[in-house]
């Protein structure tokens, strides 16, 4: 079966750089708020677990950025990037990892369970590739009622293993339905490297999708323009009716699986290179050649917007206890 | 005797079936180098090496599955399923496979595979990450059922497990990792369908499993001081279940309050219900008391997941409501 595979960025496309700078404007606040709630954390402020995205932050930007405001997505354990690129306040999503009734849940979700059905957040899922059917059902769902929407699945290279992520990529591409996967391999499912979970070069991962006469874009994870460009090619893709497409991001994690991991199990010498070379916001402010006073105010709007947000979460609702069965059934 | 962690004890179970049964191999996600997200497995993969502490990809269906294949052909698979949450990508493999194969091939095979998994409430991960779901597997014939609640109680039981020439489902909870207490110093199985008896009383008896032990034993105590005397029973084993000893308690006492951490509609608590109905119904002078979760999912914020799950008090005041009736 002949597939398509081609470069991001091929069709000669390029980005302005008001809207690259729009771009490091929103990685920059995600980078933000995931240290501040690494802190927020760490002092005990915080209920639950949490999985923050640092070095990620381009592949939700510049996915999200490609999307219309009806599009739909789904996440994963590793959230808050992805709510924040598809378009909820950073103040309710920080209201809702301290479980007030002004969180995006309500405070029934959590860092794991962050929704915003009004701007397009589906959900996100604590279980490993627990979102990705529900994704091709929304995109049936748009092409049964011709609607020029498409449903995104983000997950990670790990959940390339279960069989979940395999009967949705074959259903998908069987109907046709207007998906894209976007699949963020950071090489790492917890503590377990690339090469303990996947049989295939880390860097070719996408031939999964191949087997299934899928169509694949392949961009790297850390230049946010590679990265919308490919989405935006496979948004086009799958709304003209052409079919699902699975776009590859080589990304990298640049902490640990959660937060408080003391990654025992990761050469301590590569991370630190990976943080020295692999920054996608420091590639993208090196590539912009922002001065140190653009630098400067745009992070001092972003560190104003997450302690705002914090400082809005703390002055939050507790929920009624009695309420806790609220929600069981509609 | 030594004092264990309720961890430590399930790596001492580990560690010693490895080393005295070179068929017993482990196999799981994040089981190597991390040690396992519980730290339990700490220190194998260096003991033993990687053929026989095996991480996995994340592929829970695969997992039991491979468990069960290389049980069917001679080895002592110990699975872990990370979250018991996640026992449901592996479903189909538990309940159709495992649990059948001796049954449909009339007695030629059997499947010595014991699945590890943990669960439980009390830290707020929300709905997919502390749900108790040990009743299914009791639905399921072909299946053991373990529920250890103390570290002398898990390492005994593991071993035993490990031994079973049947799949055990083998179920530790989440809070106990940390809890201590005294285990023998030579480690001895401790026969599945045992019941053990926590605290001798006369006028309840609370059948109690895993976080609830604690919980129901902490509600003894407070029931003592108001004179009520309750004793505390933990099946250890769901399946099988020593009926006998929970049954020659509430004769004996004539009241009966069941207790578990997941949620009490269809739990466990149902079937111990039956169970005691019918053997000592003409014993019983109250209904019995089932204390169990509040019918929902798990919600994220702290005060909401407490008000869900089951307290000592909660036990204490179906303890209370046994003895008003009579
Ligand atoms: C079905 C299932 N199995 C195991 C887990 C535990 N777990 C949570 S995240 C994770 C690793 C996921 O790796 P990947 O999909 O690559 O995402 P990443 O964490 O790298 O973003 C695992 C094993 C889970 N949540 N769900
Ligand atoms: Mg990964």
């Amino acid at each position: 079966m002949a597939t398509v595979e081609e470069k991001a960025g091929s069709g000669g496309r390029r980005v302005s750089e008001e809207v690259l700078k729009g771009f490091f404007r929103e990685m920059l606040l995600i980078r933000r708020f995931e240290e501040k709630v690494e802190e927020r954390f760490r002092a005990g402020e915080l209920p639950g677990f949490l999985h923050v995205a640092i070095g990620q932050e381009a592949a939700a930007t510049g996915v999200c950025a490609a999307l219309e405001r009806d599009d739909v997505i789904a996440s994963t354990h590793r959230a808050h990037a992805h709510a924040i690129a598809k378009g909820t306040p950073v103040e309710r999503i920080m209201a809702e990892l301290y479980g007030k009734v002004e969180g995006c849940s309500r405070g029934y979700g959590g860092s794991m369970h962050l929704y915003d059905v009004a701007v397009g957040n589906l959900g996100a899922n604590a279980v490993v590739a627990g979102g990705i059917p529900g994704i091709v059902g929304a995109a049936l769902a748009f092409q049964m009622r011709g609607e020029p929407r498409v449903a995104v699945a983000f997950f990670g290279d790990g959940a390339t293993n279960t069989g979940t992520f395999h009967e949705s990529l074959n259903l998908a591409q069987l109907w046709k339905v207007p998906a894209v996967f976007s699949l963020e391999n950071n090489g790492w499912a917890e503590s377990t490297p690339a090469r303990q979970q996947l049989p295939l070069p880390v860097d070719e991962l996408a031939k999964r999708a191949l087997a299934y006469g899928m169509k694949t874009i392949e961009a790297d994870g850390q230049d946010v323009e590679a990265v919308y460009l490919a989405a935006l090619a496979a948004r086009e893709h799958a709304v003209a009716g052409k079919g699902p497409v699975l776009v590859h991001l080589r990304t990298h994690r640049l902490t640990g699986h959660y937060v408080g991991d003391p990654q025992v199990y990761r050469d301590k010498d590569e991370l630190r290179r990976e943080r020295e070379t692999k920054d996608p916001i420091e590639l993208l402010r090196a590539r912009l050649e922002l001065s140190e006073s653009e630098l400067e105010t745009i992070d001092a709007a972003a560190t104003a917007e997450v302690t705002a947000a914090v400082e809005f979460a703390k002055a939050g609702t507790d929920p009624p206890p009695e309420d806790a069965l609220k929600y069981v059934y509609a | 005797m030594p004092e264990v962690t309720y961890r430590e004890a399930v790596r001492d179970a580990l560690t010693h079936a490895l080393r005295t049964d070179e068929r017993v191999f482990l196999m799981g996600e994040d089981i190597g180098e991390m040690g396992g997200s519980m730290g339990v497995t700490q220190g194998l993969l260096d003991e033993f090496g990687p053929k026989r502490i095996r991480n996995t990809p994340i592929s829970e269906m695969a997992i039991v599955g491979t468990g069960i294949g290389s049980a069917m052909q001679g080895m002592r698979p110990v699975v872990e399923i990370m979250y018991e949450d996640f026992l449901t990508l592996s479903m189909e493999q538990l309940v159709n496979q495992a649990a059948k194969h001796r049954t449909m091939s009339g007695g030629q095979v059997s499947v010595p595979l014991t699945i590890r998994t943990q669960g439980g409430a009390g830290w707020s991960p929300g709905a997919q990450h502390a749900q108790q779901l040990e009743a299914w597997f009791v639905h399921v014939p072909g299946l053991k059922v373990v529920f250890a609640s103390t570290p002398a109680d898990v390492r005994g039981l593991l071993w035993a497990s490990i031994q079973d020439e049947n799949p055990v489902l083998f179920f530790e909870h989440r809070t106990l990792y940390p809890i201590k207490g005294e285990v023998p110093d030579e480690l001895e199985p401790i026969p599945l369908g045992r019941a053990r008896i926590h605290r001798e009383g006369e006028d309840v008896t609370v059948v109690a499993t895993g976080r609830l032990v604690h919980e129901a034993l902490e509600a003894a105590e407070a029931a003592e001081q108001e004179g009520i005397s309750v004793e505390v029973v933990d099946p250890r084993t769901l399946q099988p279940l020593d009926e006998e000893t929970i049954l020659e308690s509430v004769r004996k006492t004539t009241r009966c309050v069941t207790a578990h951490e997941a949620v009490t509609r269809g739990g466990f608590g149902a079937e111990l219900a039956a169970v005691v109905q019918h053997g000592a119904f003409d014993w019983l002078d109250a209904p019995i008391e089932r204390v169990g979760a509040k019918f929902g999912p798990l919600p994220f914020a702290p005060a909401l997941e407490q008000w869900v799950v089951p307290h000592a008090a909660d036990v204490l005041d179906a303890v209370r409501r046994t003895v008003a009736r009579a």
